[in-house]
């Protein structure tokens, strides 16, 4: 009989695998944006498969301006004791304490937000000195990449967060997507071209050229409203949806996030996307991206 | 004799790795999301993904009792972290309406081993994989608490804590062999079908 004592020596933990492996298991779901423990509920109940925990949900932080900042841990501690599932939270760019201390809370995943006024006009947080694994934002492939080789192990697209309009997720979804494509038919020493005008780390560009898709997975946030949104962004290939504003600024909530959760387990079947978008009320208040005095998609390097 | 065709429950979660990992093997897969799939498939797959979520999606795409009644006429079934509670017979710790299947007898504690900064890697030896250690990713992973008569411990961490069990053509793991390049577990599963 084999031994069956294991593990007790050699245990690692907050290794890429195991950061990077817990994005693998949120594929196919809905992160949701909740600001205390009875939104947390409501959204582990409709089947998110993982919430965000902020202060404000990004429309609330459009319409009051001013700072924002990380949640406090107490709201965050409310919501890791009434829900199962994983606790993200966010964390401003650059500000390596608000993320030491989001580690220390124990949440899941660290989300360096845009969402957030950032602390930092340079550098983003080097992820790569914490436990707990980071998702960040991109508008493009170059963002993307920049963000991995500070170790994100989650690339999520910005779209514009607050806003109830897709056309920035979609438009940020194509760009990456579609130099991910390209990439995969350039020749060798197209590779180093593409590495300049992304201005990214050249082995990243040579992976992504072997492998055609980025070395971790991709989610979509900023913009989605509706279940036919959610289908649309899983449709053009993210991964998973992060749904902010959409659910709790809509007229009916805990409807609208089971009817996204069905609609992004289901992006590919119109009879169940029709079925479920039916009579969920008002959807969240849209902008026109023209109007806004803001662009939260802007910050970022 | 013809290899099997394998179903991945796609309802969420890391489907495209056992999917690959199947297509490596040069097993035919089909992705099941509705009952109409699951007539198609000699056995299924219950990847690792979020159990009370996939819980809510089994019944809102009425697939939890065509499941159910095949598993109980025995279709061999491999299922991994979430995949692994959702075949238990009891589930700890999970949600109020939170369903499994009963397909291999066992209670299974859900988030045993802490959150995600306690997740781990580690090798394991796994019975009937002798030639070298299992490499296994832990992510916010489920332990086996109580293992019914007829359950066989395949591999286990701290103390004899079951981390891999088997009964009969059902095949559980706590870890991820998803994650990993080493295909033996998948294997297992797909020459336990055969026997």
């Amino acid at each position: 009989m084999a031994d069956l004592t294991n593990g007790i020596v050699s245990r690692a933990t907050g290794t890429d695998l195991v950061k990077r492996g817990l994005a693998d298991m949120l594929k196919g779901g809905v992160i949701m944006d909740v600001v205390d423990p009875a939104q947390a509920k409501i959204a582990e109940d409709a089947g998110a498969v993982a919430v965000m925990a902020l202060e404000r949900v990004p429309s609330d932080i459009r319409r009051d301006g001013g700072v924002a900042r990380m949640s406090d841990p107490e709201m965050i501690q409310g919501i890791q004791e009434v829900v199962s599932i994983p606790v993200m939270a966010k964390a401003r760019i650059g500000h390596i304490a608000e993320a030491q201390i989001l580690q220390a809370l124990q949440v899941d995943y660290i989300d360096e937000s845009e969402v957030l006024t950032p602390a930092d006009e340079a550098h983003h947080i080097d992820k790569w000195a914490f436990d707990v694994p980071f998702v960040c934002g991109a508008t493009n492939l170059g963002e993307a990449l920049r963000r991995i080789s500070e170790g994100a192990c989650m690339i999520r697209s910005k779209g514009e967060a607050g806003t109830g309009n897709v056309v920035e997720a979609v438009r940020h979804l194509r760009s990456i997507l579609g130099d991910i494509r390209k990439i995969t038919t350039a020749d060798q020493a197209e590779l180093f071209d593409w590495a300049k005008r992304l201005q990214a780390p050249l082995p990243l560009v040579q992976e992504i050229a072997e492998t055609g898709t980025l070395p971790v997975p991709m989610f979509c946030a900023g913009g989605i409203a509706t279940p036919a949104d959610a289908s649309l962004v899983m449709q053009l290939g993210a991964q998973a949806v992060f749904v902010g504003s959409g659910i709790f600024k809509s007229s009916d909530p805990s409807h609208m996030a089971k009817a996204i959760v069905e609609a992004t387990a289901n992006y590919l079947d119109p009879d169940i996307l029709a079925k479920v978008s039916r009579g969920l009320g008002d959807a969240m208040p849209g902008l026109e991206i023209g109007s806004l005095e803001t662009r939260l998609s802007e910050r970022g390097w | 004799m013809a290899l099997p065709r394998i179903g991945v429950l796609a309802l969420q979660g890391a489907v495209d790795l056992h999917v690959h990992a199947l297509e490596r093997l040069g097993v035919e897969t089909v992705e099941v999301r509705r009952a109409e799939h699951l007539a198609r498939v000699d056995g299924l797959v219950l990847p690792g993904g979020e159990s009370s979520t996939i819980s809510k999606l089994l019944v809102i795409n009425e697939l939890f009792d065509p499941l159910a009644e095949r598993l109980a006429v025995g279709m061999p079934a491999f299922g991994t972290c979430a995949g692994m509670i959702m075949l238990a017979s009891e589930i700890l710790d999970g949600r109020d309406d939170q369903l499994s299947f009963g397909a291999i007898d066992i209670s299974v504690r859900r988030n045993a081993f802490g959150r995600q900064i306690d997740s781990f890697e580690t090798d394991l030896n796994v019975i009937g994989l002798a030639e070298a250690p299992v490499h296994a990713v832990f992510i916010r992973a489920p332990s086996v608490e109580r293992v019914g008569p007829g359950v066989e411990i395949l591999a286990a961490v701290e103390e004899g804590r079951p981390v891999a069990c088997r009964q009969g053509q059902v095949l559980v793991t706590s870890f991820h062999p998803e994650l990993s390049p080493d295909l033996r577990l998948h294997e297992l599963f797909i020459k336990g079908m055969a026997a």
